[in-house]
């Protein structure tokens, strides 16, 4: 390849753009969705862009009737994505719980701003992190990925929608406000060698087809509407052609099949980065924008000669416990720097819960660095609260 | 009208062997309206495979679970949103939606009016039984004025929606009320509805003996058949009644029948317009 080839690839995109830019290329090919700041972007984008690959645009009511339509769609065989932003995302949540019930693959991204309620529309915050675990009633496990810049943003929605087709599951990108507006030069990677997943499809004939067919990887194939398979979906729970059941023994199937479809894949889903964490006498650990802040603090400690270093999740949910585990193993303190209080702090000490019994020993502490003004967290807050905590 | 034994409709329609008995109380009208649906889309020679039934929460709402066809049992209120999904990306599909009066003017209101207002081309069968019977008698958005329910015990203070006036309101396209006793009728209208490109509504007044009828003293299924009956007025009989004598009546028949540029054949010229002009 030539150099001027190289360089025609680099693009200066908002945060927003990659992960629209990122979703069609992975194949999503219908968006329905409505404006909400500051994630509006997404939806624009995918208006001008959708219809020119043949894809199907929508713009509805509300965030209930978007996730509604990408569900249906989903069903119909679409690769199907929505965006919004915190109160879009609570009006979802019933939504969201209904295509991990019924296994419908769908991605939806939650661009984050300040909250509780309407809060700060235009500056960001990371309280929604729990929001993604526990937002739907009942229990089902999640799959959540967080990047932490534009170029990344591109290759999670890609691998947002890569997981969902697999694990035929709601899958949630999360963004950060600054992030989806940030620009920044990127160089996106060779489509050709981008791995697309698409949903498996049944084989075998329509009258044989269970939707919900049990097999040891908790994986099965996912048929379309009007394809000749008929066969029915529903939020109640099921057996395994899909039908409502009363019966413990179904229900329980079902119950272990959506939580065991995620733990049987840890190795798949989990996703770090770490940072200087070889030798680091002092962990961060610290996801989105508030990773890009703690990278700049790790490395103004090493150039003072501190032996700092960074573990950042790019999947949030399922917690990386067991990576948490290793690399914080030998290390003295943990800060643990979040735009909330503390979502991540105290899944870092569950995690650690069993590693080191950290509140009764005083040399080894995990320390929160909170902000959920609408400020960002920055190095030196960082830099300055690892000076106070000798 | 052609007439075929009720065998066939249950072995060519029905999930016949895996999910019968039905879960409807006796005397219930969905049974009646279930079999209007299955006539008239035996009449259409509609493929099964290419039709799609889908449905919020609810009495009516169970009926997919019943049928051969693409169903889908979704969330409550939420059926035309999923069906609109649907709609929009296979609109080679034939999608018809089964709710009730709360499913689709209460907690789905918005989800109905906008359906309308794209005219999106979806078949609502509305089954109206005035209550929430599903969850044991509260009262809906058309339960009339005065009336008992679990959540109105001293009768209801809320004025009614007359949901074909609102459907027209807010811009559908193909709009028919009937009620169950005229099973016949029932069966042509939602014929119409269905052959009808664009969004039709087809409401059908039901008898819920075990909890409205009893809450409200309006007898057995019988009865409230006779009631229907006595108090369903066509629209030629409806233009002729005196005022003072329309109190207490329903206006059944075709109340809209026109064409509008339909919502996924505008999207479809949308993106030649677009690819073209590249």
């Amino acid at each position: 390849m030539t150099k001027n080839n190289i360089e025609s690839k680099v693009v200066l995109m908002q945060g927003n753009e990659a992960v629209a830019r990122g979703a069609i290329d992975a194949g999503v090919n219908f968006f329905a969705g409505y404006p909400i700041t500051p994630s509006t972007e997404i939806a624009e984008i995918c208006s001008v862009e959708l219809p020119k690959r043949g894809g199907k645009f929508i713009q509805m009511e509300d965030e209930i009737a978007s996730i509604s339509a990408i569900i249906g769609a989903s069903l119909a065989g679409a690769k199907t994505m929505t965006a919004t932003s915190g109160p879009g995302f609570s009006l979802m949540q019933e939504g969201i719980g209904f295509a991990k019930m019924t296994e419908t693959p769908c991605v939806v991204v939650n661009v984050m701003r300040g909250g509780p309620s309407t809060g700060l529309p235009t500056k960001p915050s990371q309280a929604d992190i729990m929001q993604t675990r526990w937002g739907n009633h009942g229990d089902a496990p999640a799959i959540v990925l967080y990047p932490d810049s534009v170029l990344e943003s591109y290759e999670l929605a890609i691998r947002a929608v890569n997981l969902s087709e697999k694990y035929r599951t709601c899958v949630v990108l999360l963004l950060d406000e600054v992030l989806g507006h940030m620009r920044e030069a990127v160089t996106l990677p060779d489509l050709a060698k981008v791995k697309i997943i698409n949903r498996i499809k049944p084989t075998i004939p329509p009258e044989w087809y269970k939707h919900y067919e049990d097999n040891p990887k908790y994986i099965h194939p996912l048929a379309s509407y009007g394809e000749g398979y008929r066969f029915h979906v529903t939020g109640l729970a099921h057996d395994a052609y899909g039908f409502p059941t009363n019966r413990a023994d179904e229900t329980a199937v079902m119950m272990e099949r959506l939580d065991k479809k995620i733990k049987h894949h840890l190795n798949d889903l989990v996703q770090i980065e770490s940072f200087y964490m070889d030798d680091a006498r002092t962990a961060i650990f610290a996801a989105g924008i508030s990773a890009r802040a703690a990278k700049t603090a790790v490395l103004m400690a090493r150039k003072s000669g501190k032996k700092v270093g960074l573990l950042r999740p790019l999947t949030i949910w399922p917690f990386p416990d067991d990576a948490i585990r290793k690399y914080m193993k030998n290390v003295r303190n943990i800060f643990v720097p979040e735009l909330n209080q503390g979502q991540l702090l105290n899944e870092v000490k569950r995690a650690m819960g069993g590693v080191w019994n950290y509140e009764s020993r005083r040399s080894r502490k995990i320390i929160p660095i909170q902000k959920n003004d609408g400020q960002l967290i920055t190095p030196a807050d960082i830099i300055n609260k690892m000076k106070e905590v000798k | 009208m052609q007439k075929i034994p009720q065998k066939i409709i249950h072995t060519r329609y029905l999930r016949h062997r895996k999910k019968f008995p039905h879960v409807w109380c006796p005397g219930c009208s969905n049974g009646i309206v279930l079999g209007a649906i299955m006539r008239a889309i035996d009449e259409l020679k509609w493929k099964r495979s290419n039709t799609a039934m889908v449905s919020g929460i609810g009495c009516s709402s169970r009926m997919p679970v019943y049928v051969d066809f693409n169903t889908l049992h979704s969330l409550h209120g939420r059926a035309i949103a999923y069906a609109t999904g649907i709609k929009m990306f296979k609109p080679e599909m034939n999608v018809m939606v089964v709710t009730g009066d709360g499913d689709a003017t209460a907690i789905g209101g918005n989800h109905f009016i906008h359906a309308a207002r794209r005219n999106i081309d979806l078949t609502v069968i509305l089954i109206n039984n005035y209550i929430y019977g599903m969850t044991g008698g509260q009262y809906s958005p058309t339960t009339p004025t005065g009336d008992i329910a679990t959540t109105t015990p001293y009768g209801n203070i809320d004025p009614v929606f007359d949901i074909c006036e609102l459907a027209m309101g807010a811009g559908a396209t193909f709009v028919a009320r009937t009620t169950a006793y005229h099973a016949l009728e029932a069966q042509s209208f939602i014929k119409q509805a269905l052959e009808h490109k664009g969004f039709s509504l087809v409401e059908i007044i039901s008898a819920c003996p075990v909890i409205y009828g009893k809450l409200n003293k309006k007898g057995d299924a019988i009865a409230m058949m006779n009631a229907m009956k006595k108090n369903a007025v066509s629209l030629k009989a409806w233009e002729k009644l005196p005022e003072d004598k329309l109190k207490g009546k329903i206006k059944r028949g075709i109340l809209r029948n026109e064409i509008r540029p339909e919502y996924t054949d505008e999207y479809a010229k949308l993106v030649q317009k677009v690819q073209g002009g590249k």
